[in-house]
Order: structure tokens, then sequence, then C-alpha cells
């Protein structure tokens, strides 16, 4: 690895820092702990689940910035990608 | 018309005092009538950044509690005879001031000033609540780092729940060395993530300590950040600045840079 890394640079501190600030004001900002993420992501996993069968494992739920339609200024949104192994027969 | 301005930051450290310092005395260059009020009780500061510790006879606390008069507490300034300090109180704490009370105080000196420039302490606790309570516009001070920065989006968050109308973000000790090697958050970095107006960007400077180890502001002083403070305060007083671009220079192309532009 050592040879490659004289290749491809090593990622610039500023934009690690400005990475990892990012991150934790997703967080600060929601002002929502990870319980409480959890109770969320397993509330979707059991609704959803209702309709289609899901792959829970490779589930992905987290709170990320997005553009606000508004126009000015980033708003916090959900963000969540769920996996569908199989969607359920329809049972009427 | 006056008005009132909070200086603030959530961290501690990141130059909150010494823009208290060059802003006010910036403006007082300018010609307006400029009173600085020192609130944080118990850690006081401004006196010493501005060189007149020597001349304090009341403070911010004897004047809430009535024990003196607003103008026999202000302290004039050395060079400017319209600029004056109100210090704090050092053997008290922030519970000695309620924030009803600083609001009472500022919205007195109202009808006596141009500019009210209160230094916040930094927390976000009862000092904070008290240097906020009469402001009409908040100046964000951050520097280029991860910590401060997340302090500053914290307290524009208990601003903007505030219902402050005007916050504006001031990047302080910014190296532009650094930044073009990747090695510091830029400004546009630093815009991104907090997301609110810039009103001036000083860059790390040695006069800033020289300066305060003599009791001076910078702002009067040809230096990179004398230039920015100046830049600052014009703006602050309505005027349009633009924000220049600056780059990390060798010490010829700096020296012919100070007399030919702004920062």
């Amino acid at each position: 690895m050592g040879f490659m890394d004289a290749f491809f640079r090593k990622r610039s501190s500023g934009s690690k820092a400005k990475d990892r600030l990012k991150l934790v004001l997703v967080s600060d900002r929601a002002n929502c702990s990870p319980d409480t993420m959890e109770m969320i992501k397993n509330d979707i996993i059991q609704v959803i689940s209702k309709y289609m069968e899901i792959d829970t494992q490779g589930l992905d739920i987290q709170i990320t910035q997005t553009a606000s339609e508004g126009g000015n200024g980033n708003v916090p949104a959900i963000y969540a990608n769920i996996p569908i192994k199989e969607m359920k027969k329809s049972g009427k | 018309m006056s008005e009132v301005i909070v200086i603030t930051s959530g961290k501690g450290g990141v130059g909150k005092t010494t823009t208290t310092a060059n802003v006010g005395t910036g403006l007082a260059q300018l010609g307006k009538k400029v009173v600085l009020i020192d609130t944080d009780i118990g850690l006081r500061n401004l006196d010493v950044v501005m060189g007149l510790e020597n001349r304090i006879v009341y403070n911010l606390v004897d004047v809430v509690e009535g024990s003196c008069r607003p103008k026999q507490a202000m302290i004039k300034d050395k060079k400017y005879p319209n600029l004056f300090l109100l210090p704090s109180a050092q053997t008290r704490d922030k519970t000695s001031v309620t924030p009803e009370q600083m609001k009472a105080l500022t919205d007195e000196l109202r009808d006596d000033f141009d500019y009210i420039i209160l230094d916040c302490p930094a927390g976000i606790e009862q000092g904070f609540k008290n240097a906020i309570a009469g402001a009409d516009r908040a100046l964000i001070v951050t520097t280029p780092e991860v910590s401060a920065i997340r302090d500053a989006d914290r307290i524009i968050g208990l601003l903007e729940s505030e219902e402050f109308k005007q916050i504006h973000l001031i990047i302080n000790r910014i190296r532009m060395d650094m930044v073009k090697k990747g090695d510091m958050m830029s400004v546009e970095d630093v815009l991104d993530i907090l997301a609110i107006d810039l009103i001036g960007v000083v860059p790390d400077d040695e006069s800033i300590v020289i300066a305060t180890n003599e009791g001076e502001p910078v702002v009067n002083k040809p230096t990179q950040a004398g230039k920015a403070y100046e830049n600052i305060c014009r703006r602050v007083n309505g005027e349009e600045v633009p924000i220049m671009e600056f780059q990390p220079d060798g010490f010829f192309k700096k020296l012919a840079n100070l007399f030919r532009r702004g920062y």
C-alpha cells in the first residue's frame, strides 16, 4: 500500500474536518439520539413489512441535509435506503 | 439610529474579546459614538485588551444594581473621545445580572450611543442569555476548526430560536497557506456548513498578539488583520465592501499588498 500512497496523496485534513463536521452537525441539529433513530428504524421496518419482505440487514436510515424547497438553506431530512427482497402477493 | 450588537461564539478562545475591541475602535474611527460592554462577569478581559485596566472605578454590576450611574462607570478610551468601555465585575458571577436588567441597560444607552457592543462570555448559559437579551444583531466569531464551528452552529440555532433577524459571521485566524495545502477549511467550506451571511475574514496575524500585549487594538495599524477589521467595521456601518480574496504571499508581495488592497 505504501507504493500506492505515493501516487494517491492522502485525503487532506481540511476535507476530513469538513466531512466530520457535517456528520456531527446533522445529529446536533436534528437533536435526535441514536436510541430514537433505532426506534424510528424499527417502526419503519414494521410498517413496510406488512406489505413487502425487506432486507433488514441492508437497511440504512439516517438524518441528512437537503436543500429546502423554499429556496434558501438546507433542512434536515430522513434518508432511508430499504432493499426489498420480495413483493408480497396482495392478499385480497 | 442606534444599534446593539452582541459578539459571541459559543467556544472560548476564538477571539470574541479581540473582535469586540477592534470592531468598537474601528466604528469609533468612523466617527460613531460607541460603548463596549464586557458582559463576562467574573472573567474581566476587555479592559486589558483595550489597555484601560488601570482606570476602572465602577463596573457593570454596580450600574445594574444602581450603585452608580452608567456614565460614572464608563471609561473613556485613550485615543478616541467617542469610544467608551463599561467594564465587567471581577469578583462577582454571571447570576449577578439578569437578561431583563441587561435589556433595560442597553435600551437606556441607545439614547446616547450609535453603537452598543457587547462582548459575550463563552458558553450558552446565563452569561450568554444576559448578553443577547437586548441585542439587535449578532456577530458570530469562529475559527476554521471543527470544535469552533460546531459551537458556532449551536449558537446560531439558539439565536434563531430567539428570533434573531441579523446574524453575521466573522471567520477569524484563517491561514491561507494551510488552506492552499488543504490542511485548513476554507472560507467557502465554513460558509457551506454554517449557511449564514459572512461579514468578514480575519487572517491569523502576529500583529494581533503584539497589539494585545501592548493593550492597543490593531484596527488602526497597517497590518493584514488591521485592514480586515477596518473592512468589517465599514460593513457593520452599512457600506458595501467586497470580501477580498487573499493569497498566501511571500514577504515582498505581502508588503506590496499592504499598500494596494484590503482583505
